[in-house]
């Protein structure tokens, strides 16, 4: 295989526990984002735009829908002859396999794959946030400060420090201590998860990480604690401009409803940096008789008899006659019968919900997740 | 198993849309909001389990070019047969052919090379969502030699004029092809023949100077061929004016319509885009409107079709008209019964007005001010 300056790694195998419903039968990466997305797409196009032709994507978890979707990488213009997308699973091989254990046993597992394109650096990403970022940026960064890792890091509010992984750094931005959810944080540079490494200097972390037993092979509590203990070079990037890991459903909500809000921090609009995915063959969407549609994205293929205001429509979804849609998420194919109010709800793909419904999430609660088995049970009107 | 090869010939097409074919054939035209005509015919054809295509066309094909590339968005980009463009350009000092003849002429290497034993052949002005599955089995049932697919029309019309017109026997078996404008059995330029017939047909037809396959090799040749027709129902659109394609972009904010069109059978494909949803921003009044994706929306629309990426600023009114791809519709414009095509901004504050009948078209890349 030719050399690669920088092979990407692609974190996708989470099962996103706290997503509840959205991820029953998918992988994190795979949930649907934006009216026409998944949130995989938006990782995808940041490699596709920054010019990161080489990514491995590493799947575990419910992973047949998010295969599909990524497929030979063609949306992304990662179907290449000598590098592209490759998608790598778990295996086994003569000395027997396993599950992978954590970010950093996922790539000590692929370190094969890693070495056929001999890279200088890996960058190490994940599938399950939202953000548009310039990969070049990071690695000329990285290259400057003759750095052993980048982390890339995003100022946070101080009183929110504490649920994050917060980096103490010298004036110069090098590292000298990795806080993870620090009770008394002394800092508030917390780290977004996506790394640089020197693939020579990380390769050797791996190699030792693995031998040990009590480790949790996980990037944030072992390799980079193990390289601040070993004074390497370790630098935070710091990052302006819109970043949420899509954690929780109540944050799931939110960073679609920031999509409606936030257009000029993190726009589906943007020329210059396009998000890529596949594209249905619905017809155009038809908006039908006296509507009310404001604040809102909707995709084709959907019908519009009824209000919708701030919300996000996924293709093929019909809203009937007196029906309002307002703050939420109605994910591919669902159909919304007349005379029925949803509010601050996520409904699930092929959903039905019948006429005279009501779904109102109370104030307060994180917003419901919908679904053909429970669209009965919370449906009082 | 039988199958059938396609063949959509443009070459007897004319540019019959004034502005919207400057700069493109007809069966380039935008149509429905994210469509071109050929996708119509393209997408019906690989439906019935047509694997290779090819095109005829003479002039004007740079945008028909584009839009197909490889064909990879209707699955044509195969490894054996797939779409084959095939622009006029040959050099052979023998030949004699003449008008669409010298497409077949030249180009018999397709038809030898396809493994198909059948042709469908057709134009791009017939729009449909159809399945010639069930046309093909009924051609090989009744042993035809052609089988023209006809559909019945409730309300003859202008668009239909140009349209041959079938009588048949009681058996199904055509008697006369002809011009006759009363006849409601109307030919919708889509037909099955047998390959090697076809090339026969086209042997004796540049033997004898003539210059028009169907007229000449198939109905003059009317005593000697065993013709049967299949009958069409659904929506369907002859589009071969102005008026035409403008009735038609409207006659789809007719939900029957629209469901006949795009839900009778598969989906109508085309060159796959990478538009975000549309958004319709704070004050947005839309109502009965198609809209394509990528779209912003900030002002009224009403009864109208927008393509792909349009912009509706905020005061502006769009009542009525068809707004193809990357239009800017600035803020307190006013458009009535109007066409823009691609490209064309109109500036803040003006007013332009089309009648119904003769809607008021703007040519690729106008600024109107």
């Amino acid at each position: 295989m030719s050399k690669k300056e920088c092979v990407g790694m692609l974190l996708a195998g989470g099962e996103g526990k706290r997503l509840g419903l959205l991820t029953k039968d998918l992988a994190k990466p795979a949930v649907p984002f934006g009216g026409k997305y998944r949130i995989i797409d938006f990782t995808l196009s940041n490699c596709a735009n920054s010019g990161i032709h080489t990514v491995g994507v590493l799947t575990q978890y419910s992973p047949l829908d998010l295969n599909k979707h990524i497929g030979i990488g063609k949306p992304w213009d990662l179907d290449r002859q000598a590098d592209g997308v490759s998608i790598l699973s778990p295996y086994t091989a003569k000395e027997g396999g396993s599950w992978y254990s954590g970010t950093a046993d996922a790539i000590y597992q692929n370190i094969h794959f890693i070495d056929r394109y001999d890279p200088e650096y890996i960058l190490v990403i994940s599938g399950d946030h939202i953000y548009q970022m310039n990969y070049q940026k990071l690695l000329k960064y990285h290259k400057e400060q003759e750095a052993d890792a980048t982390i890339s890091v995003m100022e946070v509010p101080w009183d929110e420090a504490s649920r994050f992984g917060i980096l103490n750094t010298t004036d110069d931005l090098r590292i000298y201590e990795f806080d993870e959810k620090p009770a008394k944080p002394k800092n508030n540079l917390a780290s977004m998860g996506i790394y640089i490494f020197n693939w020579k200097s990380l390769r050797s972390y791996l190699m030792e990480d693995a031998k040990n037993p009590t480790s949790s092979h996980d990037f944030g509590k072992d390799i980079i604690p193990a390289m601040v203990d070993d004074e390497r070079r370790l630098f935070a990037y710091q990052f302006e401009g819109y970043w949420k890991d899509v954690g929780t459903v109540q944050s799931y909500w939110e960073a679609n409803m920031d999509l409606l809000e936030m257009d000029e921090m993190v726009s589906l609009n943007n020329r210059e940096w396009r998000t890529y995915s596949h594209d249905s063959n619905y017809p155009p969407q038809y908006i039908n008789g006296n509507t009310n549609i404001t604040n809102s994205y909707i995709n084709s293929g959907c019908w519009i008899r009824g209000t919708v205001d701030r919300s996000i429509l996924f293709e093929n979804v019909e809203v009937d006659s007196k029906s309002t849609v307002r703050q939420s998420i109605l994910h591919p194919r669902v159909k919304v019968g007349e005379n029925s109010v949803i509010e601050r709800a996520i409904i699930k793909e092929d959903t039905v919900v019948p006429p005279n419904s009501y779904i109102c999430t109370p104030e307060g609660e994180e917003p419901y997740v919908i679904d053909n088995e429970n669209v009965g049970i919370v449906t009082v009107k | 198993m039988e199958s059938m090869m396609g063949l959509i010939n443009l070459e007897h097409e004319h540019d019959f849309l004034n502005e919207l074919t400057y700069f493109r054939c007809g069966a380039a035209v935008p149509f429905a909001g994210r469509y071109r005509l050929i996708d119509f015919t393209l997408s019906n054809m690989v439906r019935s389990n047509v694997q290779d295509i090819a095109i005829f066309t003479r002039n004007k094909y740079r945008s028909l070019m584009d839009h197909l590339g490889t064909g990879a968005d209707w699955e044509l980009d195969r490894r054996h047969g797939g779409l084959f463009i095939l622009p006029p350009d040959w050099n052979d000092p023998t030949d004699i052919s003449k008008g669409d003849l010298s497409h077949f002429h030249n180009n018999r290497d397709y038809f030898n090379r396809g493994k198909s034993n059948y042709v469908i052949v057709s134009g791009s002005q017939y729009l449909s969502n159809a399945d010639y599955s069930d046309a093909f089995d009924y051609h090989l049932e009744r042993g035809a030699d052609v089988t023209l697919v006809t559909t019945r029309v409730d309300e003859l019309g202008p668009e239909h004029d140009p349209c041959l017109r079938i009588n048949q026997d009681d058996q199904g078996w055509v008697s006369d092809i002809t011009n006759e404008r009363s006849n409601p059995h109307v030919f919708t330029g889509v037909y099955i023949i047998k390959k090697s017939l076809m090339l026969d047909l086209v042997d004796e037809c540049i033997a004898h100077h003539k210059d028009h396959f169907f007229i000449h090799g198939v109905k003059e040749n009317l005593e000697k061929l065993n013709i049967q027709t299949f009958e069409q129902t659904g929506y369907s659109a002859f589009i071969n004016s102005i008026e035409s394609f403008y009735r038609h972009n409207m006659n789809l904010l007719n939900p029957e319509n629209y469901r006949e069109l795009f839900y009778q059978n598969a989906f109508i494909k085309t060159k796959i885009s990478n538009e975000p949803p549309t958004k319709y921003q704070d004050i947005s009044e839309v109502k009965d409107s198609l809209l394509a994706n990528g779209c912003e929306i900030n002002g009224e629309v009403e009864n109208s079709v927008l393509f792909r990426g349009v912009v509706v600023k905020p005061g502006a009114k769009v009542i009525n008209s068809v707004i193809m791809q990357r239009c800017t519709i600035e803020e307190g414009v006013h458009l009535e019964n109007v066409i823009l095509d691609k490209d064309v901004t109109v500036t803040e504050g003006q007013t332009f007005i089309g009648s119904h009948e003769k809607p008021f078209v703007v040519a690729k890349r106008t600024v109107m001010s």
